[in-house]
């Protein structure tokens, strides 16, 4: 016990340091952009947070899968973690991204296809998190929840693609666009750096945030045993563990 | 003894009939069931018929419905319509069942558990395809667009449409039938995933109602592409679903 709560914290530390040197890679070793300046700064959170919240609809959508295949409570606890995790970061793009468009574009948004199809993601994963609420029942609520996440998913790639399939206002890709695009290789490295430190803050988040889902499922059990006698084996079983 | 009458026992099972149908009959049997509900009660098609021409009469009022306005803003106008009127319909499509508990019998029933999906599915796309039906003539009419030249394209792009409004709509209709307000939570689900298939929808109709009319390949391919995704989705979801 103690030697996973050292590891743990060792972990978060690491995590907060990695998004510190992130933060100090973005302002002082990335190059300056020849036409933006320093605006093009954000650059770095908004694509490292992108491609982050890519990573967490993908996890949602395996742990749906998992659900569906053993019907194991924690991947249900996985997948609203990773959900709301996701969220958090597709908040972030969302934000950043109006920011960079107002002194770049002049405007703070438009209805091209990138950021159309990001905002309907937005959408769909405050969809899942609000239906969660609706169900009482764990097992039922899990069932939805993990096919609305498989099928959610199915917006990600599209959100990928929307950049190299229309002609949109939305930069065009840079790492991955095909001939004639790219990025100096140190801006490169910053990205991938800072995509990392990201990767980091959202594993501790959804190990914190499943944490608390678990805690949540055993205090239901431990209620409705209090309700009901005879439901006790349940939440024996699950001490145990 | 249980060991020497095993093989007898074997043998009359095999030589029984096979008391599963097939998936389409059962689904064919299920779509049989849905129709005639549908026809004793004609509550479903009434209502949402209705109700998507009050769409369609109320969105006069948010534009100039000139010739031109209409051109402009009549597709996105008619799939925002269908677009509703799907999400009103699927509503009861399973929470008809849970009444007096006819889901379980269904589940009973010698079939493949996908055929009461599919049946269910193929039902909805009638009753939704037939409103679409009543709707389009209407709206030609009110908004002065003619849609007579290029009928069958455009029944082609409805038909695309319908079938990626209703195959995720039923499956949605399925897991939320045990909510809380389901009534909310269906659209809620629903908009958001069918993106696609209003935008496809909406520009392939704008196509064909252009002057001149275009025939709009990538959008109907994004169409079909979108109803192949959603059906495979749907098929092996469900089988998954119906075990609890």
């Amino acid at each position: 016990m103690r030697k996973t709560h050292a590891l743990w914290l060792l972990v978060r530390t690491l995590a907060a340091l990695w998004m510190a040197a992130a933060g100090y890679a973005i302002f002082f070793v990335a190059p300056d952009e020849r036409t933006m300046h320093e605006v093009q700064r954000i650059f770095y959170i908004h694509v490292a947070s992108a491609w982050t919240a890519g990573m967490a609809y993908l996890l949602v959508a395996v742990a749906g899968v998992l659900y569906l295949m053993n019907r194991q409570p924690r991947h249900d606890w996985l997948g609203v973690a990773a959900a709301e995790t996701g969220l958090a970061f597709t908040t972030v793009v969302l934000i950043t991204g109006p920011v960079w468009a107002k002194p770049v574009w002049g405007i703070w948004w438009t209805w091209d296809a990138r950021l159309t199809t990001t905002f309907v993601l937005w959408l769909m994963y405050i969809a899942y998190l609000l239906i969660r609420n609706l169900v009482e029942e764990p097992q039922r609520r899990a069932v939805l929840a993990a096919v609305y996440g498989i099928f959610a998913f199915a917006d990600v790639p599209v959100v990928y693609m929307s950049i190299r399939w229309w002609r949109t206002q939305h930069p065009s890709a840079v790492i991955g666009g095909g001939a004639g695009s790219g990025l100096d290789p140190t801006m490169k490295a910053v990205l991938f750096f800072t995509w990392g430190a990201t990767m980091a803050l959202f594993a501790v988040l959804v190990r914190v945030r499943y944490r608390l889902e678990s805690l949540r499922f055993e205090i239901e059990l431990l209620r409705q045993e209090a309700e009901e006698p005879s439901a006790a084996p349940a939440a024996l079983r699950l001490q145990e563990n | 003894m249980a060991v020497r009458t095993q093989p007898v026992l074997d043998q009359v099972v095999a030589s029984a009939p096979p008391l599963e149908v097939s998936l389409w009959r059962g689904a064919w049997t299920i779509l049989a069931k849905e129709v005639r509900t549908e026809f004793r009660s004609r509550e479903l098609l009434t209502t949402t018929a209705v109700f998507a021409l009050m769409v369609v009469v109320m969105f006069s009022f948010s534009f100039d419905p000139t010739r031109e306005e209409a051109r402009k803003f009549g597709p996105g106008l008619l799939w925002i319509a269908f677009l509703f009127a799907g999400t009103l319909m699927l509503e009861p499509a399973f929470l008809r069942e849970q009444a007096n508990d006819t889901l379980a019998a269904l589940r009973l029933a010698p079939i493949p558990p996908y055929s009461i999906l599919l049946g269910k599915t193929l039902a909805s796309f009638l009753f939704l395809a037939i409103t679409e039906a009543l709707l389009l003539p209407v709206f030609a009419v009110l908004y002065n667009v003619s849609i007579a030249g290029e009928l069958l394209p455009l029944m082609l792009v409805l038909a695309l449409g319908t079938l990626g409004i209703v195959v995720p709509g039923t499956l949605f209709s399925a897991v939320t039938a045990h909510a809380r307000m389901r009534e909310l939570l269906l659209p809620l689900l629903l908009l958001p995933v069918l993106t696609p298939v209003l935008i496809a929808g909406t520009e392939a109709t704008a196509a064909l109602l252009a002057d001149p009319p275009e025939w709009p390949t990538l959008w109907l391919k994004v169409l079909a592409g979108a109803d192949i995704i959603y059906f495979t989705a749907s098929f092996f979801l469900f089988e998954a679903l119906l075990e609890d």
